[in-house]
């Protein structure tokens, strides 16, 4: 029988919870890396034990964590073996070394972009945020970072090399951070075509590269955002995630900042598709396993308030592709409910119904194994969740 | 712990997080080239815990973190040049050289 696990992260380690394909009852293991931030968790498509994990500190800096096993156990895959090992056969650490690439050959100089205050600020490398595994090869793996820009691995994660030409895209010293940090938070690879890659970063904006990921151009007309000076400026737009069917690549969802909005044309432009939701900032968005234009958002009252509008957790799904929308709230709290869920925390699964699940910053994971009509916690107490991946196991 | 000609045993105490990440107790001994320096005893460290490269001090600059500190005998050496000599204290293992993650925020 098919099997679910959901890899999630925390700002305390990390957990996965698993359940068969009934999806009633759950472990939870864990935690794993204990008193560390887990920005991101996410196990390659073509070998579901492979996982990659960020752990992360902002005292310690970034580790890069590999499991081969599906989570039994980890490693950091800097050099496991052979002559990369030092003397006492430890691996050299190489994994979680991450340099913007300043060289002649293949790289772009390590310029500015603009800060809080307006300021120019030099790119200063912080953590990984997302972690995007392959679609074809369980060895190549890409990494956003803060400050924004792209890693890519072809070697398991122990080694990393940046993908300058989107750091050095000549719109760089106009890019900003949002309140989290000026983070490469989404990277969506085109499954009918691995040369097409979306990268979104706050607050950048979206970006495409039809190459691989060598050289990327801004896709963000049609945003309005009222926070910069100005609302349809090709780059500087906070958007918080995006989103494809894979079986429909062209067409794109967008929780922006505030608005929700579609791209039918693989994001050359957008439009807006909020309609009757009652807030339409948020962070994640999600699309059915099976039904592409079946969506998901959880409204939150605005970027002063991270929390639910009327204290109320609800997910709304639309079946249209956008604009018209329902409440999903049965098994959700109604009532003095004030946690947040934040963009890399939203996830489908692949059976049928389609599974989704969430995670708060209250450390509820939440699960709907009927499309979102009923929801209940997988688990209730864990540390305010950052990011939420679920995988369908045969 | 066999002691090398030129160096000395220096007794390192790691903050919780890389003591979790370096799989080790509460203090470490390592075997330090001589003269005792920051320098030569994170190089030390990081030899024989090269899971502990880049969280103590950048990958590329060497520089310390911003949010780690390094005390030794009671003083606060976190701003002293890399190659100043460890106080005789801490070069001799009569007292460990504390690496500590600064505190901030609540």
């Amino acid at each position: 029988m098919a099997g679910i696990r959901i890899l999630v992260g925390t700002r305390k380690g990390a957990f996965i919870l698993t359940s068969d394909g009934k999806r009633k009852q759950w472990s939870v293991s864990g935690p794993h890396f204990a008193g560390w931030e887990v920005y991101h968790v996410k196990g390659s498509p073509v070998d579901p034990d492979r996982i990659y994990a960020s752990q992360t500190s902002s005292w310690f800096g970034q580790i890069i964590q590999r499991s081969d096993d599906g989570g039994q156990t980890w490693h950091q895959p800097g050099s496991p073996e052979g002559p990369q090992t030092n003397e006492f056969g430890m691996p050299m650490g190489e994994s979680n070394k991450f340099v913007y690439d300043t060289s002649e050959e293949t790289g772009r100089p390590l310029t500015t972009h603009q800060f809080y205050d307006g300021t120019q600020h030099p790119w200063e490398f912080k953590r990984v945020w997302h972690l995007e595994p392959s679609l074809s090869d369980p060895d190549t793996v890409y990494a956003g970072v803060e400050d924004a820009a792209l890693f890519r691995s072809t070697d398991g994660g122990s080694s990393w090399q940046e993908l300058a030409g989107l750091r050095g895209h000549e719109t760089g010293p106009d890019w900003a951070p949002g309140a989290g940090g000026m983070c490469l938070h989404t990277l969506v690879i085109d499954p009918t075509n691995p040369d097409r890659l979306f990268a979104a970063i706050s607050a950048a904006g979206t970006f495409r590269s039809d190459d691989g990921g060598l050289s990327w151009r801004p896709i963000n007309q049609g945003l309005h955002s009222q926070h910069i000076p100005d609302p349809t400026a090709p780059v500087g737009h906070c958007v918080h995630r995006i989103a494809i069917h894979p079986k429909r690549p062209n067409v794109l969802f967008m929780q922006k900042h505030w608005d929700v909005m579609r791209s039918d044309d693989g994001g050359d432009s957008w439009h807006e598709v909020s309609g009757n939701l009652p807030s339409d900032f948020g962070f994640p968005i999600a699309v059915h396993a099976h039904e592409p234009e079946t969506i998901y958002v959880v409204p939150i009252h605005s970027d002063a308030l991270h929390y639910p509008p009327e204290g109320k957790l609800r997910v709304y799904r639309s079946r249209t592709g956008g604009n018209d929308w329902e409440a999903l709230t049965n098994g959700l709290p109604q009532e003095n409910c004030y946690v947040n869920v934040l963009r890399d925390a939203m996830a489908v699964d692949e059976l049928e119904p389609c599974g989704v699940y969430f995670g708060t910053t209250g450390g509820q994971v939440y699960g709907s194994a009927d499309s979102g009509d009923t929801w209940t916690p997988l688990v209730r107490d864990l540390p305010a969740v950052l990011s939420v991946e679920a995988q369908t196991l045969p | 712990m066999s002691r090398a000609l030129g160096t000395a045993e220096v007794r390192v105490v790691l903050p919780p997080h890389l003591r979790t990440l370096a799989r080790v107790d509460s203090e470490v001994l390592l075997a330090v080239m001589t003269p005792v320096t920051q320098r030569t005893l994170l190089d030390a460290l990081e030899a024989r815990y090269p899971m502990l490269r880049g969280t103590i001090r950048e990958h590329v600059t060497q520089r310390r973190r911003p949010r780690v500190r390094f005390f030794a005998n009671a003083e606060d050496i976190s701003h002293d040049s890399p190659d100043a000599p460890l106080p005789d204290a801490v070069a001799g293992g009569a007292e460990p050289f504390l690496i500590v993650g600064a505190v901030s925020g609540g």
